[in-house]
């Protein structure tokens, strides 16, 4: 089988895991080495699929060969599905060929289990060593740790690699048990608390010895796929910030499920991907890492799933009326950021921008403010901005046509209009 | 006072001299253009002679007021901003008269069209820095781009770190420049015509490989080609190997007739993987 083919099976297998991003290692150029890893930091795409996604890693399988048998996965070992296998030498130099021409910023490498988790997790070291050491390669790489593998070689792909994931895979045990019966919760989550005692301890010797190996210095990020079971948007948001605040992760990716196998367990193979849903998590997951919510003040047991109208911070704006509106030029922060329409870029330039006068709400576009939806929601120097005053199921339905036009989201899951928007005042 | 328009030879150089000339005469340039551009008209114009000392005199003298200023003067003078010379001249002018406290206020007036223009700039430059395709030919590597602005100097650094060990080049065909890397040294000229070399066999084969890979992982079911656009608008795909026509793909000295096995016409990934060996193209 030659290289094209297998880079066709082995990325095709690959591309339903969502992580991508190379963000979060620093590390400039080496003496004697090719490439580095600074530019990652603003997670740099190098294309975008059709599909819209950002493309930044040569993201393959070292292999689609498999003996689990995970329900919702291609390269279960039942499915009957075209399988290769890259050698260690030629998937490190594809890398680097690829990284050379500024196609990639470096290598996600996953694969299905071949033969044992340890067996497996050896060729990617192997094929992770040639590349950093006969190519010397420095840029970035995201290892995937497959649940099972002994610890000690965690460690050694933690040394090889910049990140480490570990797939969380399902939101609940219950689905795993279903769906997943080789993998359990506790072999993904001990190689996750292990990363995580990794870099604790590589810090510590990175304080005393300068040039220590670095372990994952760009830490670890898992994936969830969303969809494929019946967990609520609270249930997953609930264990995303769990995953935060005990494992410090870097990142939680979601993935719709794309239906791609027949299984009764499973949605229909009809079944359209929920993308729209994906995409409230992503919201919700960005609102928790930078904006200062919690999960609990998103969602709750009565309301447990995102409202498909609105996005999180507007429905979460419309539940709490009385907080507004603010005012820009007096409020602190991180009131500025409850401000639908108002981000982390523009409340900052808010905050600079006041210093030298008074705002006026003709200022606020040009602060990047985005007024179709924020207008409602402050004041500035008391002054409603144009076409601010409306209030209740009014302002809900406005801000539903204003989100709908031109955004990215695909069409969206028909529903009785308001089903969940509250209508108080 | 007397309406003049200064002419200058098109460098940062040349148009900090007009700045320096303009407070040096005590006079408010009515325009100042390249003398390349320039058409006659009935203003009456004085060309400007590029001066070294007088410029540098001109930058420390912004840069010890604001730094950010002085950053914005470099960057707004490689925009495409319409006019840029005459709203940088504006900004040095407020700056000189009130002091650097209205460049907090980005949507001051005068600085609003310039930070609009430096905010494209630098966009246009980060993307390029992943958009940019290079190819191999013996050993250098080598690209081009269609950029609106003049972005070279700004993905100096980012290139000259990331290829320190290489030799490499881009050349900018809008604004007829190319970065030139090697031994440790940047530099950037003017070039006037230049035209990429057909690729050897093993540059075809990546080239191949990337296209390959690139329509492979698009889903399918998530097809959206309007996102696509958003991040990567149309003008950009010139450039990039995963638009080209099939005939990029084929090495020099290759008999033309051998067709290159593509993905079905870059639609969203395959279903199943394709076929091995050369196949049709779409
Ligand atoms: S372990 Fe499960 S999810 Fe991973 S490749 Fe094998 S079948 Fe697929």
């Amino acid at each position: 089988m030659d290289l094209l083919e297998k880079l066709t099976i082995l990325s095709d297998a690959a591309k339903y895991d969502a992580a991508c991003t190379s963000s979060g290692a620093r590390r400039g150029f080496r003496e004697g080495m090719i490439g580095d890893a600074s530019s990652s930091l603003a997670g740099c795409c190098h294309t975008f699929s059709s599909d819209g996604r950002c493309v930044t890693l040569l993201k393959v399988l070292l292999t689609n060969c498999c003996v689990y048998d995970c329900k919702y996965c291609v390269n279960r070992r039942s499915n009957d599905t075209r399988r290769a296998m890259f050698s260690p030498e030629e998937l490190a130099e594809l890398t680097i060929g690829f990284y050379r021409r500024n196609y990639i910023e470096g290598l996600f490498l996953s694969s299905g289990v071949f033969r044992s988790p340890d067996e497996t997790t050896e060729l990617m070291i192997k094929a992770l060593r040639i590349l950093r050491e006969t190519y010397r390669f420095n840029g970035y790489i995201h290892a995937k740790a497959i649940p099972g593998t002994s610890p000690e070689l965690v460690e050694q792909l933690g040394f090889l690699a910049d990140r480490l994931s570990v797939n969380i895979e399902l939101p609940s045990e219950a689905g795993l048990r279903l769906l997943a019966p080789d993998k359990s919760r506790q072999a993904i989550l001990s190689p996750m608390r292990q990363i995580q005692n990794g870099r604790a301890q590589n810090r510590e010797e990175l304080a005393k010895y300068r040039h220590a190996p670095r372990f994952a210095p760009a830490g670890q990020s898992t994936q969830l796929i969303v969809g494929a079971t019946g967990d609520s948007d609270l249930q997953i948001l609930r264990l995303t910030q769990g995953l935060y605040d005990r494992y410090r992760l870097k990142r939680v990716f979601f993935s719709a499920y794309v239906p791609v196998v027949e299984n009764a367990l499973l949605p229909a193979r009809d079944t359209k991907p929920p993308l729209l849903r994906e995409h409230r998590l992503y919201q919700a997951d960005w609102l928790l890492r930078f904006y200062g919510f919690r999960a609990e003040e998103l969602l709750d047991e009565g309301a447990p799933d995102f409202n498909p109208l609105v996005d999180p911070k507007c429905s979460w704006a419309l539940a709490h009326l009385d907080f507004f509106p603010v005012e820009v030029n007096t409020a602190d922060y991180e009131t500025l950021l409850r401000v639908p329409g108002i981000g982390v870029t523009s409340a900052r330039r808010i905050l600079s921008a006041r210093r030298t006068g008074r705002l006026r709400p003709e200022d606020l576009k040009k602060l990047g403010v985005v007024l179709k939806r924020a207008r409602y929601f402050l004041t500035a120097s008391g002054k409603l901005a144009p076409g601010g005053r409306i209030s209740g199921e009014a302002l809900a339905r406005t801000l539903i046509v204003a989100e709908a036009p031109g955004a990215a989201d695909p069409p969206m899951r028909q529903l009785s209009l308001f089903d969940s928007v509250p209508q108080g005042a | 006072m007397p309406e003049v328009i200064y002419l200058y030879d098109g460098s940062l150089d040349g148009f900090l001299c007009c700045i320096f000339e303009s407070y040096a005469k005590k006079e408010i340039p009515t325009d100042i253009l390249q003398e390349e551009l320039w058409e006659p008209t009935l203003y009456s114009v004085r060309a400007v002679p590029s001066d070294v000392a007088h410029a540098r005199r001109v930058l420390r003298r912004v840069a010890v007021l604001s730094p950010y200023a002085a950053d914005l003067l470099q960057r707004g003078f490689l925009t495409c901003l319409d006019r840029r010379e005459l709203f940088l001249y504006r900004m040095v002018a407020k700056l000189l008269r009130e002091g650097p406290g209205f460049l907090r206020n980005p949507a001051d007036e005068v600085l609003y069209p310039i930070i609009k223009a430096v905010r494209a700039l630098n966009g246009e430059a980060q993307l390029l820095r992943g958009f940019v395709r290079f190819s191999e030919f013996s050993g250098v590597l080598g690209a081009e781009i269609e950029p609106k602005n003049r972005v070279l100097p700004l993905l100096r650094g980012h290139f000259c770190s990331r290829y320190r060990n290489e030799a490499f080049f881009i050349y900018d065909r809008v604004h007829r420049e190319a970065l030139f890397y090697a031994d440790g040294k940047a530099r950037i000229v003017p070039l006037e015509h230049f035209e990429m070399e057909a690729p050897g066999a093993e540059e075809a084969g990546y080239r191949l490989l990337w296209k390959r890979f690139y329509d492979t992982v698009a889903i399918r079911e998530r097809y959206n080609p309007k996102c696509r656009m958003t991040h990567m608008p149309k003008r950009y795909w010139n450039t990039m190997t995963e638009f080209q026509p099939p005939s990029y793909f084929r090495a020099k000295n290759s008999p033309s007739e051998r067709a290159v096995p593509f993905a079905p016409n870059g639609r969203p990934g395959l279903a199943k993987p394709a076929e091995s060996g050369p196949s049709d193209p779409g």
